[in-house]
């Protein structure tokens, strides 16, 4: 027993067998999800006119405001794509994404994984980045024919590479296994970082798309005594509670595009030099 | 009594089956930690009443099982299983004349020490340690064993209370 869990721990001898055997276990979650769905389907069907009403409006006024906005994005998008060729950067695609439903949680409370109704069957592959409605949620680490299981980004083992959107500093947020807070990892104590600043993802190390938004800095505290910064932010998605997630699919030859950075940064006033290359400098004291 | 036997068997394995099915039943990210450890509760209950139907080889094929229901490395639980099982066939017979809530007292026990090996495999696995926390199940365990155990009994129609 005590082999087991070294070799399944310590080499990936056993993954192919999980993966086979992955298939056994999706009943469960689906057992175990038929409550959630019962409440769905009765929230739908036993509904007041009045209160359908009541959406419709409010989903129409949301509308108005997203066509607003859309407005703008598209001569946005072109400015962009011109921007880009003068720049002679290769263009940004867009993501086709795959809506996922939640059906289960992982049970090991030192774990933040999630199980979702999409697995082989619909093109969900190893590493593929996971989004909610409101920024990165994680990313598929186990797939099974008709299932998957997601490891969010605050889970303690997980760490995505970001970049401060104001001005392009780049850092690592680790999860630290508590739902509300990463921390960023090596970050130099002259680093032009503060609260409130987004962290987008960077695109780097090719595992998530550039550019949908992580976390948001909520403290940058500058210990003298220490070498680094102690930033804590907090994840942008709704990690415990989004039950519709997207399965990010990427053209894979965008990914990373130096020339990208170059151009969101490039009408910010206080560009910072120092990146998490200069963060070798150390504390400053 | 084949018959019999075979109803045992056939109680064993729903019991089991719905262990398994409330170990990875979805509750809150923060309210994870006071999941009782059904399927444990369960075997444990077994290897009390029924030491000689429940062989190790079963504990650990459902400990392998329930490592692959939730997602966490192979064997930690089975390895909790079968150091637990082991326990407990050594001191069913002075358990069986236990009041109920010495039991349940027994059960913490039990559960906490799965608990330990359990934290252990998952600090292996390079997952920071709790405090108190892992204890979280081992007592609302020992609150769910009378109500596991008259139930059970009731099932396998033993009057020993």
């Amino acid at each position: 027993m005590m082999v087991l869990v070294v070799v399944g721990l310590y080499t990936d001898k056993l993954e192919p067998l999980r993966e086979k055997l992955a298939q056994l276990v999706t009943p469960f979650y689906q057992i175990t999800n038929v409550p959630t769905r019962v409440n769905d389907w009765r929230k739908d069907t036993f509904v007041s006119q009045v209160d359908l009403k009541m959406e419709n409006e409010a989903l129409k006024t949301e509308l108005l405001i997203h066509q607003r906005k859309l407005q703008q994005l598209a001569s946005l998008a072109a400015e962009n794509v011109r921007l880009r060729q003068l720049l002679n950067a290769s263009q940004m695609l867009q993501d086709t994404v795959l809506i996922a439903e939640l059906i289960g949680v992982s049970p090991n409370p030192l774990s933040h994984k999630v199980i979702i109704n999409r697995g082989t069957k619909d093109g969900a592959f190893k590493g593929q980045p996971v989004l909610d409605a409101f920024g990165l949620m994680g990313q598929v680490i186990e797939v099974s024919e008709n299932s998957s299981t997601v490891l969010l980004i605050s889970d303690s083992t997980h760490a995505i590479p970001v970049q401060v959107n104001r001005n392009g500093v780049r850092a690592i947020a680790e999860g630290t296994g508590d739902l509300n807070s990463l921390s960023l990892r090596h970050v130099s104590a002259n680093t032009d970082i503060r609260a409130g600043d987004l962290l987008v993802s960077s695109g780097l190390g090719d595992r998530f798309p550039v550019g949908y938004p992580v976390a948001e800095v909520l403290q940058v505290v500058r210990d003298p005594g220490k070498a680094f910064l102690t930033v804590i932010a907090k994840p942008m998605a709704r990690l415990d509670r989004s039950r519709h997630l997207l399965l990010v699919f990427e053209n894979r030859d965008q990914a990373s595009v130096p020339g990208a950075l170059n151009v969101t940064i490039s009408s910010s006033s206080s560009i910072s030099s120092s990146s998490s290359s200069a963060s070798s400098q150390g504390g400053a004291q | 009594m084949p018959a019999q036997s075979l109803n045992l068997y056939v109680i064993i394995a729903l019991s089991v089956l719905l262990a398994l099915v409330l170990s990875v039943y979805p509750l809150p990210m923060d309210m994870r930690w006071w999941r009782p450890e059904f399927v444990l509760v369960v075997a444990i209950y077994w290897m009390f009443f029924m030491p000689l139907t429940v062989s190790f080889l079963f504990l650990c094929a459902l400990g392998l099982f329930q490592d692959l229901l939730e997602g966490v490395p192979f064997g930690q639980h089975s390895l909790g299983l079968v150091i637990v099982g082991y326990i407990c066939i050594l001191s069913y017979q002075r358990v069986r004349n236990f009041s109920l809530w010495r039991q349940s007292a027994w059960v913490f026990v039990l559960v906490g020490i799965a608990q330990l090996t359990d934290n252990w495999v998952q600090g292996m696995a390079g997952r920071p340690l709790s405090g108190i926390q892992f204890l979280y199940p081992a007592l609302t365990s020992a609150l769910i064993w009378p109500l596991c155990s008259l139930w059970l009994d009731r099932l396998t129609h033993r009057h020993h209370h």
